[in-house]
């Protein structure tokens, strides 16, 4: 209950950008906000919450807006150019944005080596990896996958944003199931499954991942819908591409309002 | 050059504890005591090189100085997106070690020959290669890498000692002719069929090139350029984006006038036969006898 507001706020935020951008990517961000707000809130400053679904870097820079580390003003050049906010996250700009990301496949790598460095360094700190269903087709999430078991990578955390659609079609009839609670439990890792809306939900989740020390990488598949809040954006997979008009815009901000009435 | 790699890297990883050393799959009868010595700082990654290529971008991030290692290809091409944008982007020192660059694992087939590696690689940001031809030219590229904290690209390959004692830097003077008529130019081992092709020749001036792209022209060599006009560069590698381009890139610049410039590079499979490294340089025209045949021809002409 606690976080409609922010939920709400935030989404706002996120079509306002959207909308001034002419820009589409909305749908896949609206379906990973809610697991952002919960990633944002756990992490201690020295954490670093990967977002390898780099096509959502609306949710994370509205998120990091909401946190200081990216101003107003610099918000406001998203899309343009010049911009240091492109449509996926680019290198060397801000610090929890610390690697360039949006082709799919490379947040899991880079969080293995983060989290394998934090075992060397003898620290405590865990490592976030935001990912999407549909980017569990690379290949490169299976190499990951066992490196992280095999080398029992407990302190780092992958967060599955399932929203059951990807680039052009069903991820069941694309290349089926590929985050399925079965499949990744039996890889070795700690599973639980989460309503990926519910920041709540999702934030009991990490904490008690964090709480069972047993040598196995976590693992959160969040069942979310893609477009969540948006009425007429939700399980569209042109949602996934589309920009708004302002009629369309009028009609989201008011779905907001319905749906987040607190 | 393993064997030099391999005691160099020990003596790195024993020194410096910031240093992380990840194979993939790979160093029987060579890594054991890297094993031992780096402990938790020795990683298999297994048969996953872009994985590997990722993990040492994340090891780099968190301080970590990171040696990634398989034979040539695996090294470079399956994880090319991930040395681009893991490491390069973000000027990260993670440094690709490539064993048997050319075609050094020769009767092994095409799969494991690597001619395109730093064309490949010297075009992305940040990245410097290296390309040791005698085998004290190892530790020197490694100091370099080291020192200057940034993408790197070692090639190792089969290479020979200096025939006597040598100072080494990026680019070498191996050979000076007495009275110099041409000026040779060549990148890594390649050199030991130039120096057998050249055995008997006087007034050529042999020049290596151990890393690419070319920082600067070395003063010697655009003198000997300058003076000789006529050179010709020998490369284990394909002509597009090997030293011969770079060369040439620099002398224009540098607005250096030649009469004539040859290039001898690797030329793939021109007959689709294979064998082991010395038949497919012989098939390229790299071996001793052909490189002595286009030295004399660049003589009378």
């Amino acid at each position: 209950m606690i976080y409609k507001i922010q939920q709400k706020v935030l989404r706002e935020k996120l079509l306002s950008l959207y909308y001034i951008a002419n820009a589409g990517h909305i749908a896949c961000s609206l379906s990973c906000i809610d697991l952002l707000i919960a990633l944002f809130e756990i992490k201690n400053i020295n954490e670093r919450v990967i977002l390898s679904k780099g096509h959502a870097a609306g949710a994370l820079y509205v998120i990091l807006n909401s946190q200081g580390e990216i101003s107003d003003e610099i918000l406001s050049t998203f899309y343009i150019n010049g911009t240091k906010l492109s449509a996926h996250p680019s290198a060397k700009s801000f610090e929890n944005i610390p690697f360039a990301l949006g082709s799919l496949g490379h947040g899991f790598p880079i969080g293995c080596g983060i989290a394998y460095g934090n075992k060397l360094q003898k620290n405590t700190d865990n490592v976030y990896i935001l990912m999407s269903d549909g980017e569990t087709n690379e290949g490169t999430t299976w190499e990951a996958a066992h490196f992280a078991t095999a080398k029992k990578l407990d302190n780092l955390f992958v967060v599955i944003d399932k929203n059951n659609l990807q680039g052009f079609g069903f991820t069941k009839d694309v290349l089926g199931d590929s985050a399925s609670f079965l499949k990744w439990e039996s890889l070795g890792f700690d599973v639980i499954e989460v309503d990926g809306h519910s920041v709540d939900e999702i934030l009991v989740s990490l904490k008690k991942l964090n709480a069972r020390k047993n040598s196995r990488p976590k693992l959160i598949i969040a069942n979310t819908i893609k477009g969540k809040g948006v009425n007429f954006m939700e399980n569209k997979l042109e949602w996934h591409y589309l920009p708004m008009s302002e009629d369309m815009y009028a009609e989201a901000l008011q779905s907001l309002e319905e749906n987040y009435y607190a | 050059m393993r064997k030099e790699f391999s005691k160099k890297i020990e003596e790195i990883l024993f020194t410096n504890q910031k240093s992380v050393f990840i194979t993939g799959d790979l160093g029987f009868n060579a890594f054991e005591r890297i094993q031992e010595v780096a402990a938790d700082r020795f990683i298999n990654a297994g048969v996953a090189e872009q994985n590997m290529v990722g993990v040492a971008a994340g090891l780099a991030y968190k301080g970590f100085e990171t040696f990634t290692y398989s034979i040539a290809p695996f090294a470079v091409y399956r994880c090319f997106e991930q040395i681009k944008i893991d490491v390069c982007m973000h000027e990260l020192p993670v440094y690709i070690v490539g064993n048997g660059g050319g075609y050094g694992y020769g009767i092994m087939g095409a799969t494991h020959h690597a001619i395109e590696d730093i064309g490949c690689l010297s075009m992305l940001p940040n990245m410097t290669c290296w390309v040791p031809a005698f085998l004290e030219d190892v530790s020197y590229c490694l100091d370099q890498m080291i020192s200057r904290k940034k993408p790197a690209y070692l090639r190792l390959g089969l290479g020979k000692s200096y025939p006597e004692s040598h100072s080494i830097s990026d680019t070498n003077f191996i050979r000076k002719g007495e009275n110099r008529k041409i000026t040779v130019i060549a990148l890594g081992p390649i050199v030991h069929n130039v120096l057998e092709a050249i055995a008997g020749l006087e007034n050529i001036d042999l020049f290596t090139i151990i890393r690419i792209p070319i920082f600067e022209l070395d003063e010697n060599l655009i003198k000997s350029m300058t003076e000789t006009k006529k050179v010709i560069v020998i490369e284990e590698h394909v002509e597009r984006g090997g030293l011969g381009e770079h060369i040439l890139a620099k002398i224009s610049k540098k607005r250096i006038r030649l009469d004539a410039f040859v290039n001898l590079h690797a030329k793939g499979y021109p007959s689709s036969k294979y064998g082991d490294q010395l038949f497919h340089q012989t098939e390229s025209g790299l071996d001793p006898e052909n490189i002595k045949k286009e030295i004399s021809i660049l003589f009378e002409n």
